[in-house]
């Protein structure tokens, strides 16, 4: 690790503020930045954390029946709300340990945008909003290929709007070693649309999986994805799984989350 | 019967308080006045020419003491390997020089080409970031077909990339090849035994102090052989005296054979800290343990097993790569080798046995001893061609290994590799294993698992290992450079109580609790006034520390002999306290007394006497009563056990789930028996882990792939089973005093071929023609071979 100023503002202005000052960057839960710093492949000048901004924690309901999530709270807060769709409780519940549950957020978790990690699949999947500091993202757009996302220099996710889905399930086959998603699969059925997120298997990152989508829409059973191959070039292969195995992972954890959800 | 606290009883370890409560003393956790650190920089390519290092901008760096490279140990040693080994043709191996700091030339990723020593570590990593080298990448050597073919070389000097082209036993080559060409049936089977990255829980630390005024040195380091540590440090790297180097070794946070070795960071520490005359500590960061702690395993074999018409075996015959990695470590020579080789008979009687291997240097990290070290890969190669053999001919395989089994009353039996098994009973121990692994009861387990949409599969091994790593007469003829006996002080003090220093070194086996259960046992003594000291060259007479299998069987014997000479020179003591003779004397249960006669003293007034020699026979006896043995055995001792294991595989994902384990290992007498059950545990852990997560990788250009725990899977509690654990058979090692063969890698042992037959039974029972999966059996792996 390099030196760095440590800055802990108590709001979202004075956040704001701080982030303003050269190459300053915001901490969350420091579960991705913190070991990134330590083994010095990253070296902001200025650390910003967030985790004494209280109007970046919580979760509450909405008028509309969505759920916003405050950026600034940790996987472990999202895993005990029983006020929050299975799928997403799942998720949150197996992501990492103890530790990274209790420190890591689901706003440095959207930001960073790892490829292999979980809630990018949940926001994509149940079509959820990022707002930030400046204004509301789709989910949709948000995402733009292996930790690339919309997010400007500086601007902070302050929070998360997530419809409900009536149906949702998450699917994670873990990658052996960092149990992170190998190939994740977040299924979200509305009443008039089915939406399934991919993550952990693209070389672009988290994408829907339309086709699977379209079938569901019409018929929502296993069944109906059967027959589909998924192309394998796109895929990420490593030493821990080839394309063609993600490919199918795809599908297999696809089918596993339509049978949970229904 | 077992005594509540002296041998056989399942004592708890009392080193555990302080380890789990966090207070235990590991060489991270010393701090010496005025202390500085060290930090290296290390080679980011794995093959290149050194062109120039220029440290001028790290020196001018602040809180920069000194900055070392290569060019400062040009004119020091090498580190050696222990064991000479010659190639068939009778040359010796290759055995380049292994410097402190490379020079000329950076061999692997990690390879440490310089080292700044600063006021503070960050000033130090600071500062090596400033140093400036031009290193000329070039082509990497890292596989080892290709490397023994290329033209491009390790080492310069060394134009095949060949260390040596082993033949065991070259008498019988011709033999073993008749045999199968003539054999009724061949299998054939060529696998690879995957590279582990050892992953001690605590990483390697070197502190080191001089000491200007006397010119001696003390290192600190995490070792599991202190006294072997000193020994090459002065005998051929830095030529420091031996009685001017003290080593320590505290509590050391598991080895697994990675801390056997000496590295070049004790060395520059020591250098160090004499040129600027203050200490200079290391410790390494994990990124570093990934990629310079010696790697284990890492052969690609192919295995022929001969049977004749009524499925007797004829012969093993193997050719194997071993590779050494870059530079030779310490036992990287006997592993693939002696301790390889000399096992091809497993548990069975065969008549004809051939092993070839050739070492090969690639540029990755020195391969070395790793848990099981060389029995493993023995044990992985025989007990996967015998099940594949058993597939080909249709045969049960417990029945095939049960026909071939050496039986109990041919004992002693010398094998046709070359070894002399003492006692055994492997019939009786598989009896064991078929209660526990209740076989009658699969059948019905596989419908569940079936109806569940799981294959369900079942496996079986059987392991021997030569343990008691030792006799230096037999090893000396086997090309070893070090004697390996082991030796123990035993200091009766004054007030009865008792210091027990031994040359064993203790990294979580629990030496301190079972050594001070003998002690106990044989002096009738409470085990709680027994202290045992290791780990630290200026309190203890010589060791050769913790490896192999051998602290109990070698060590162990030596407090044994030790404890004789203490209870010969009581009795002198008692024998005038009584007035009566020696002969006369009898000791038992912690009282001397006069055959025949109630006259009687007790063991703490002899120790009292014996330093308080008021009325002593002074002219017949000296006073203190304090006895120093070596002891060195005759034989190896020869623990053997069958493991039996049931998977489920997830037919959809590949994912191999263990369901039941069961382990009857044979130990001989056994002293601790929760702490055998512990040791059972951790090599099963290590065996599962290398059957199922565990693969180190390098890609082509020789980056380490797997360089951390994001890529580098270990085994947690969660990927293993409930392990039934059965020592109950018991026949003693004939060849040392306590009759105990040692137990600490029978479990890393016996646990991948057990795991992998069973996979492949799982996969064949459904249908899939699989006959071998390499290792690590990875959802990946087994969803391939069953797509293929
Ligand atoms: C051992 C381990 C296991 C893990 N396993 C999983 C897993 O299974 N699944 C999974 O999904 N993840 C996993 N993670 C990652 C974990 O979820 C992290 O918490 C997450 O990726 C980053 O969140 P953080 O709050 O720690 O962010 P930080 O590390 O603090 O920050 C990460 C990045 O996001 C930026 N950032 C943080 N907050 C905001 C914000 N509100 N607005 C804008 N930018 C922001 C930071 O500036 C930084 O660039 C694991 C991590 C570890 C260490």
């Amino acid at each position: 690790m390099y030196n760095f100023e440590f800055k802990q503002p108590k709001t979202i202005s004075e956040a704001l503020n701080a982030l303003k000052s050269d190459e300053a960057e915001a901490l969350a839960g420091g579960q991705t930045l913190i070991p990134t710093m330590k083994q010095r492949l990253a070296s902001p000048a200025t650390l910003v954390s967030l985790s004494k901004i209280s109007e970046m924690r919580g979760i509450c309901k909405n008028d509309d029946g969505s759920i916003s999530i405050g950026g600034g709270t940790t996987h472990a807060d999202v895993a005990a709300n029983s006020n929050i769709f299975p799928g997403l409780v799942t998720l949150a519940e197996n992501i990492g340990d103890p530790a990274v549950r209790n420190r890591g957020t689901i706003g440095g978790s959207l930001a960073n945008n790892d490829p292999a990690a979980c809630y990018p699949a949940a926001a994509l999947s149940a079509g959820a909003t990022i707002v930030t500091d400046s204004r509301e993202i789709s989910a949709d757009d948000f995402f733009q290929g292996m930790f690339e996302t919309a997010l400007e220099e500086s601007e902070i996710i302050l929070s998360v709007r997530f419809p409900v889905p009536s149906l949702s399930s998450y699917q994670k086959f873990v990658q052996p070693a960092s149990r992170f998603a190998m190939v994740g699969v977040f299924l979200s059925k509305f009443e008039n649309e089915t939406r399934v997120a991919i993550t952990g298997a693209s070389e672009e990152g988290v994408f829907r999986w339309k086709e699977a989508e379209r079938a569901l829409n019409e018929d929502f059973s296993e069944g109906s994805i059967t027959d589909f191959v998924l192309e394998p070039s796109g895929m990420i292969g490593d030493i821990h799984a080839s394309k063609e195995y993600r490919a199918h992972l795809v599908k297999v954890m696809t089918k596993r989350a339509v049978k949970s959800a229904s | 019967m077992p005594k509540d606290s002296g041998i056989g009883a399942a004592t708890r370890r009392r080193e555990d308080a302080r380890f789990l409560l966090g207070s235990g003393r590991y060489s991270d956790d010393i701090v010496l006045l005025n202390q500085t650190y060290a930090v290296f920089a290390r080679s980011e390519v794995a093959n290149g020419i050194i062109k120039t290092i220029n440290t001028s901008e790290a020196e001018k760096m602040p809180g920069v003491i000194a900055v070392f490279t290569g060019d400062d140990f040009v004119d020091v040693g090498g580190n050696p390997a222990g064991w000479l080994i010659n190639s068939r043709d009778g040359e010796p191996m290759k055995e380049p020089k292994r410097p402190v700091l490379a020079h000329g030339k950076v061999r692997h990723v990690g390879d440490a080409y310089a080292a700044v020593i600063a006021e503070t570590e960050q000033q130090a990593r600071d500062a090596a970031e400033k140093i400036n080298a031009d290193i000329m990448e070039l082509p990497a050597i890292i596989d080892m077909t290709s490397a023994l073919s290329g033209s491009n070389y390790v080492h310069d000097e060394i134009e095949t990339n060949q260390c040596f082209d082993w033949g065991w036993i070259e008498d019988n080559r011709e033999a073993t090849d008749n045999a199968i060409k003539n054999a009724h049936h061949v299998t054939t089977l060529e696998l690879t035994n995957n590279r582990l990255v050892p992953n001690a829980m605590e990483p390697r630390c070197s502190i080191a102090d001089y000491n200007a005024a006397n010119d001696d040195y003390t290192l600190y380091t995490t070792s599991q052989n202190p006294h072997l540590t000193r020994l090459l440090i002065s005998a051929f790297v830095l030529g420091i005296p031996e009685n001017k180097l003290t080593v320590v070794s505290p509590d050391v946070g598991g080895g697994f054979g990675s801390k056997i070795y000496h590295y070049g960071e004790e060395a520059l520490v020591l250098a160090a800290a004499k040129r600027i005359k203050r200490p200079v500590r290391w410790t390494a960061s994990r990124s570093e343990s990934f990629m310079t702690d010696a790697h284990g395993r890492d052969h690609v074999t192919k295995i022929e097993l001969a049977l004749d018409k009524d499925n007797n075996f004829l012969a093993f015959r193997t050719e194997t790569m071993a590779n050494v990695g870059a530079y030779l470590s310490n036992f990287s020579t006997v592993t693939p080798t002696i301790l390889h080789g000399t096992l091809m008979a497993g548990n069975y009687s065969v008549p004809n046995i051939y092993v070839n291997v050739k070492a090969v240097f690639t540029n990755t990290a020195p391969v070395d001893a790793y848990r099981g070290a060389g029995r493993p890969e023995a044990t992985y190669s025989l007990e996967r061609v015998i099940d594949k053999a058993a597939l080909e001919l249709n045969l049960d395989p417990i029945a095939l290994r049960r026909q071939n089994f050496i039986k109990s009353d041919q004992f002693p039996y010398v094998t046709a590799a070359g070894l002399n098994y003492d006692v055994g009973d492997y019939d009786a121990i598989m009896d064991r294993l078929e209660h526990h692994a209740d076989i009658k009861g699969f059948a019905e387990r596989k419908k569940i698992s079936e109806k569940q949409g799981k294959l369900r599969g079942f496996g079986v091994n059987s392991y021997i290992e030569a343990c008691g790593i030792a006799p230096s007469n037999l090893i000396g003829t086997l090309g070893a450079r070090v004697g390996l006996y082991d030796a123990a002080t035993i200091r009766v003090n004054a007030t009865g109580n008792i210091s027990v220093m031994v040359g064993a070194h203790s990294h979580g086996q629990g030496h301190e609790t079972a050594f001070p259960q003998i002690v106990a046992d044989m002096l009738g003594v409470d085990p709680n006034n027994v202290e045992i000291v290791h780990g630290d060259t200026s309190k203890i007479p010589f060791g050769m520390g913790t490896y192999g299998s051998r602290s109990l069987a070698v060590c162990g014997s030596a407090i044994v002999r030790g404890i004789e000479k203490i209870i010969a020179k009581g009795k002198k003591i008692a024998a005038h306290m009584m007035e009566s003779t020696e002969d006369n004397v009898d000791f038992e249960d912690g009282v001397f007394s006069v055959r025949g006669t109630n006259k009687t003293v007790s063991f703490g007034d002899v120790a009292l006497k014996a330093y308080i020699p008021h009325n002593f026979p002074i002219e017949d006896i000296e006073p203190g009563l304090e006895e120093t043995a070596f002891y060195d055995p005759q034989n190896f001792t020869y623990p053997a056990g069958a493991y039996a294991c049931e998977v489920e595989v997830d037919p959809n994902t590949g994912k191999v789930s263990i369901e039941r384990f069961a382990a009857a290992d044979d130990f001989g007498n056994i002293i601790n028996p929760m702490i055998v059950e512990g040791q059972v545990h951790g090599g099963l852990a290590q065996g599962i882990g290398q059957a199922l997560l565990e693969g180190c990788v390098y890609n082509d250009d020789g980056q380490l792939i797997s360089g951390s725990y994001m890529d580098y899977t270990m085994p947690r509690a969660a990927d293993l089973p409930s392990f039934v654990v059965d020592h109950t058979v018991q026949t003693p090692s004939t060849d040392n005093p306590l009759g105990v063969k040692g137990c600490g890698e029978a479990g890393a042992i016996g646990s991948p071929p057990t795991v992998v037959n069973a996979v492949i039974n799982a996969l064949r029972s459904a249908g899939h023609d699989i006959t071998h999966i390499d290792m690590p059996l990875t959802p990946a792996r087994v969803w391939a071979a069953m797509n293929n």
